[in-house]
């Protein structure tokens, strides 16, 4: 399996009176034609671990090479394979969203013709054609990341770079981005993106490294991760009298991890649900069962079994 | 698998495709910008060639240089460089700030496939264009308002198409410079700390000779890229008033696009790299 990027002890550090490290030799492996998410919140080293990849922060220490490439021997090769959205909107505010693109491809070495027909085409297929001769400032927020996104994959890049493309957006831009970033994947684009939302890391992603204060902690699938960390699921009875009576022979059925008594419900943490959700049901039912809820296993859950924190907004 | 020199051929290719779409996005902003540009470029020129060579003669104040050269000849070759020097300022240096800090536009020129020290050179070379462009616009202006005759004498064109050039190449060099070592909340500082002095010290109103009554400042202004341009342009258009050696100008200007340049290529990758 080749690598899309490989990154080798891969450290920044950002000198000062109190050099602050951004990035703690960290070790990557982003297969090709994956759509990996570097998951983390703010400040864990995301951005920086992203701008090295994309021959913007030069790394302290460590290697990474993209698509084979080492980023500090080769920037302007390495850019011409990659495309990046960042975090803010970068639009040409002098140009016209058509020749954003076009200009765009002109930068990666297209002719005039080539240029303008692959423009064209690119805004056709992503509902941007009627927005072609308009300015990018009257464009909404989920127009201009999605624009962004068009523009950063007009010279067919093999690997997209992404920071934080979600943030700002509204969930109904949110879910169209999604839809744009799994329609890339299908067409063959390795995609690299950073998020500190779960649920985007969780639909999106084949592969997550879990980041924080710089340091990989760990990298695997989705599922392999709630796995992994024994997530678990949460059962939620609603009793009319909760009580410590009816929690104790919950407690002792087998798959029941702990149970907590909360104000007006009992919390059953449970490896697994297969089997065991009629006998809880039986049990709970002289209690005065009113409703009952399940939560799946989260990232969130498997980021806070990692680090004891919540992920911050 | 490619040669080394094909590919070394098809990679400097690669660079000149992406410098040359870079600068086909300038050329396409400055045109569609064209009347705010030419607004721009004229209108400090037009009031001090108005008031000093139109207003003051009609008013009776005219202003006179001390061999009895009109005040308008002087002005000519003094106005045509403060306007190449202030578009470098105004129109390649404030919109840098800009891109660079305020609405990061710039990125997706500095993620081209070409290296970063590229990326500069064509800020610079496009500024010098722009310059260029400056000085042909104001140039009729400058000879046509004033009440006095203007009289322009070009002795030498190879004297005045280098002079020229190198201006236009020093403003570019000095907007990549100024463009890429200030923030935006420095741009009205700029205005007070460096076009100022820069224009009233840049022998845009009288020659540099004739600082000798003012010893000390005769020796300060040398420091002033615009005096070059100024004195180089004096040699180029006005060869009859005293201006300094044209070698010194040209010498001094090919410093001073070194120089600022360097500092400019310097400035644009701290500012792009972290």
């Amino acid at each position: 399996m080749s690598l899309a990027v490989h990154a080798d002890k891969l450290s920044k550090v950002y000198p000062g009176p109190e050099p602050v490290t951004a990035v703690d030799g960290i070790d990557l492996e982003v297969p090709e034609g994956a759509i990996f998410g570097l998951l983390g919140p703010n400040g864990a080293g995301k951005t920086t671990t992203v701008g090295m990849c994309t021959t913007r922060v030069v790394p302290s220490s460590g290697r990474v090479t993209v698509t084979g490439l080492d980023v500090t021997e080769d920037p302007p090769m390495v850019r011409k394979r990659i495309g990046v959205v960042s975090q803010f909107n970068t639009l040409d505010r002098s140009c016209t969203v058509f020749d954003n693109v076009a200009f765009h491809c002109r930068y990666f070495g297209m002719g005039a013709r080539p240029a303008k027909r692959r423009a064209g085409e690119l805004l056709e297929s992503f509902g941007l054609s009627d927005k072609a001769s308009a300015m990018p400032e009257t464009l909404s927020g989920g127009m201009a990341q999605r624009l962004l996104i068009v523009r950063a994959v007009a010279h067919y890049p093999e690997l997209l770079f992404l920071d934080e493309p979600s943030a700002g957006l509204d969930p109904q831009s949110r879910i169209a981005l999604w839809d744009v970033l799994l329609e890339l994947h299908r067409s063959g684009t390795t995609i690299v993106l950073t998020t500190h939302y779960m649920e985007e890391a969780d639909r999106l992603c084949q592969r997550i490294a879990i980041i924080d204060f710089g340091k990989i902690l760990v990298c695997d699938t989705p599922e392999a991760l709630k796995q992994q960390v024994s997530a678990e699921t949460v059962v939620e009875l609603k009793l009319q009298q909760p009580s410590e009576e009816v929690a104790r022979p919950l407690r002792e059925l087998p798959g029941v991890l702990r149970v907590e008594l909360g104000d007006g419900v009992l919390r059953l943490f449970m490896r697994e649900r297969d089997g065991l959700l009629p006998r809880v049901v039986e049990v709970a039912q002289p209690a005065g069962l009113r409703d009952i809820s399940i939560s799946e296993p989260t990232l969130e859950t498997v980021f806070i079994t990692l680090t004891g924190r919540a992920l911050r907004e | 698998m490619n040669s080394p020199t094909s590919s070394a051929g098809s990679r400097a290719a690669l660079y000149a495709a992406s410098f040359w779409g870079i600068w086909l996005r300038d050329s396409h902003v400055l045109r569609a910008s064209a009347f705010t540009f030419i607004t721009r470029v004229l209108m400090q020129p037009l009031f001090f060639v108005f008031v000093f060579a139109y207003v003051f003669p009609k008013i009776g104040r005219e202003v006179r240089a001390s061999d009895d050269v009109g005040f308008a000849t002087i002005l000519t070759p003094g106005l045509v460089a403060f306007a190449v020097m202030f578009q470098g300022i105004n129109l390649v240096a404030f919109p840098l700030v800009n891109e660079i800090s305020a609405t990061r536009e710039i990125e997706d020129r500095v993620m081209a496939p070409l290296p970063t020290t590229a990326l500069a050179l064509e800020k610079l070379l496009f500024g010098a264009f722009q310059g260029l462009i400056a000085a042909l616009i104001v140039f009729p202006l400058l000879y046509f308002v004033p009440v006095a005759e203007v009289e322009v004498h070009i002795e030498s064109w190879p004297l005045l198409t280098a002079v020229l050039l190198l201006s236009t190449t020093t403003a570019g060099a000095a907007g990549l410079a100024i463009g890429t070592a200030m923030k935006p909340n420095q741009i009205p500082l700029v205005v007070s700390v460096i076009t100022l002095p820069v224009i009233f010290l840049g022998c845009v109103f009288y020659p540099w000779q004739e600082l000798a009554a003012v010893p000390w400042l005769q020796v300060v202004v040398l420091a002033n890229p615009l005096v070059y341009v100024s004195e180089g342009l004096r040699a180029g258009l006005t060869p009859q008033l005293p201006h300094l050696l044209p070698w010194v100008s040209i010498c001094a200007l090919t410093i001073a696009t070194a120089i600022l340049g360097a500092i400019g290529v310097r400035g644009l990758r701290n500012r792009v790299l972290d």
